[in-house]
């Protein structure tokens, strides 16, 4: 298990990670989600000891990485965003001197057989890794990873720059090492972390800014409920004011037909409740109502609601949701 | 540590470097033997190993070069620092690997001692002494060369920036005569490595000069530890 407490990292007067604390247990896939340059990087760097941390530690089942790093980094394997491979290296060759690296025991021919075929390179076995396809390599990078069976692996966007059928085998591969050792990923591709991930944390400047399931992180998000209503404009937007299950009420178009997006106060069911008010006080009041569909946000919304500053535009919102889904789809 | 040992001294021959670097030194001994000993009719192999010396100054610096720059370059270096091993290991597993190449190429120099022992008296002593002061004096050269190596990720300027200590080493020795300030000059009298270097080719072996040496490299590859580990940052 991995348990990290209050890593700060500075660089000058500026924090790349400021006050980072998280774990994740074994058996737990754990997906890092995140901008560039938010610190998804940095804090797995910290954690397999290939950069130091200003304050706080990094706990390897309990063993502290800044203060026994040897035996803390002989419990992880770590793949980095870019493979660490020796291009003049064969892939048997590399994978042996890993296994000597880190010194594992046992018997080498049956371990790094086993790790190849687990992540589908046998058939690279004698090529030399500057000949490889970049999939390929990625492979490569995961299996020195797998050497040496860690507790822990920790993975920095392992999919990147695979196809789309490799990105779902190697999706498969994390689920299944997830299921007795500690893995965290990190990746842009939300759909990944969905599919893969038993727990999400969203990291954002520094700071994380969610930590939960995606189920969880769906139902913590703002639900609302669009509606559009023929008449007074002014009437229509008191009516709404007032209604004590809104919480908020959003003007999206103002003409003939009146639009609003109304977020439901917290404990209010989108459902049947809030409907149920707003249809009401309408029909008091003399107002058409026109339609009324409820509107839940994505994760991918949830994703730049909490990873974008200040307030959005609902154009910006769309615009920037549809790139992110493009990227997912691949 | 063994594991990145064998693996440098692996990549000397995957790469046309180890093959240059042999071949330059053998081009360069082969041409002083023949001139300086046998074209000069001595039995004398003094001057094949200082013009040697100077060689080594100009071609160890190919040896060290990529040893730090190309990992750092390459991202390797997240592999090592995240493996199971220490600074130190790291730069001594570099060092002695870089040190091993050096070794063999130099006793293509001890054959021609005994080539010569056959149709000429030798003095052995002279012969050992000045091997050893190579060793000693190539031991610093890759030092150096480490450490410069661990500054940059590109590997010509580590080149460069190594052949221009190396240089500075050799000047700073031959301009100690020059400085009329007595402090400044003691100070550069006791550092120079070309005294000392030259007591080693008169045949004549000093503790002191031994430790010399070896401090000399030692300090090198702390720096060079220290470089990696600030590299770190905390």
């Amino acid at each position: 298990m991995i348990s990290v407490k209050n890593i700060s990292k500075k660089y000058g007067n500026h924090y790349a990670l400021n006050d980072i604390s998280f774990e994740a247990e074994a058996g737990e896939v754990l997906g890092f989600l995140g901008p560039n340059g938010a610190g998804k990087s940095t804090t797995m760097n910290i954690i397999t000891g290939y950069i130091g941390c200003s304050e706080g530690d990094a706990f390897i089942d309990g063993v502290s990485v800044t203060k026994e790093p040897l035996k803390a980094k002989s419990k992880i394997g770590y793949l980095p965003e870019q493979p660490p491979l020796y291009p003049d290296m064969t892939v048997s060759e590399y994978l042996e001197f890993v296994f000597a690296l880190k010194r594992v025991k046992g018997s080498r021919a049956q371990i790094l057989s086993e790790i190849m075929r687990k992540v589908r390179i046998t058939d690279m076995f004698h090529r030399l890794i500057k000949n490889l396809s970049k999939g390929y390599k990625q492979r490569v990078g995961l299996a020195a990873a797998m050497v040496g069976d860690p507790s822990v692996l920790i993975l920095d966007e392992p999919t990147a720059g695979l196809d789309p059928r490799q990105i779902v085998e190697i999706r498969s591969l994390i689920k299944n090492l997830g299921r007795d050792k500690t893995v965290i990923f990190s990746t842009h591709i939300l759909s990944e972390v969905q599919s893969a991930c038993d727990r999400i944390i969203i990291i954002n400047e520094g700071k994380i800014v969610a930590a939960d399931t995606a189920a969880g992180l769906e139902e913590r998000a703002a639900q609302t409920i669009n509606i559009a209503a023929l008449g007074d404009f002014e009437k229509a937007e008191s009516i709404l004011k007032d209604l004590p299950e809104a919480s908020a009420a959003e003007v999206t178009e103002r003409g003939e037909v009146n639009r609003f997006s109304i977020t439901a106060t917290a404990g209010v069911d989108l459902d049947i409740q809030l409907p149920s008010a707003i249809f009401n006080a309408f029909s008091e009041a003399g107002v058409t109502l026109v339609s009324m569909s409820p509107s839940r946000q994505s994760l991918e919304e949830i994703f730049m609601d909490l990873t974008t500053k200040g307030t959005v535009t609902e154009t910006i919102t769309k615009a920037a949701t549809e790139e992110i889904k493009d990227d997912g789809n691949l | 540590m063994t594991a990145i040992y064998k693996r440098e001294l692996g990549a000397y021959f995957a790469s046309p470097l180890g093959y240059a670097y042999f071949a330059v030194y053998f081009l360069f001994s082969g041409i002083f033997f023949f001139f300086f000993t046998l074209g000069s009719g001595t039995a004398n192999l003094s001057n094949v190993f200082s013009g040697m010396a100077f060689v080594l100054m100009c071609i160890l610096p190919l040896l060290t070069m990529r040893l730090f720059a190309e990992d750092k370059r390459q991202k390797t270096d997240q592999l090592l620092l995240t493996s199971p091993v220490t600074l130190t290991g790291i730069v001594a597993a570099k060092f002695l690997a870089a040190v091993t190449i050096f070794f063999i190429s130099c006793l293509i120099l001890l054959i021609y001692g005994l080539v010569l022992s056959v149709v000429a008296t030798v003095n052995g002593f002279i012969i050992v002494g000045n091997f050893v002061g190579l060793l000693a004096l190539g031991g610093i050269f890759i030092a150096v060369g480490i450490f410069i190596s661990s500054l940059t990720e590109n590997q010509m300027i580590a080149a460069i920036l190594a052949l221009l200590v190396n240089v500075l080493f050799f000047i700073g020795s031959l301009i100690t005569s020059l400085v009329n300030v007595p402090v400044i000059a003691d100070i550069m009298k006791s550092l120079s490595v070309l005294d000392r270097y030259s007591e080693f080719t008169l045949g004549i072996f000093k503790f002191g000069t031994i430790l010399f040496f070896v401090s000399c490299a030692a300090v090198f590859l702390f720096l060079t530890v220290r470089v990696l580990d600030s590299r770190r940052g905390g």
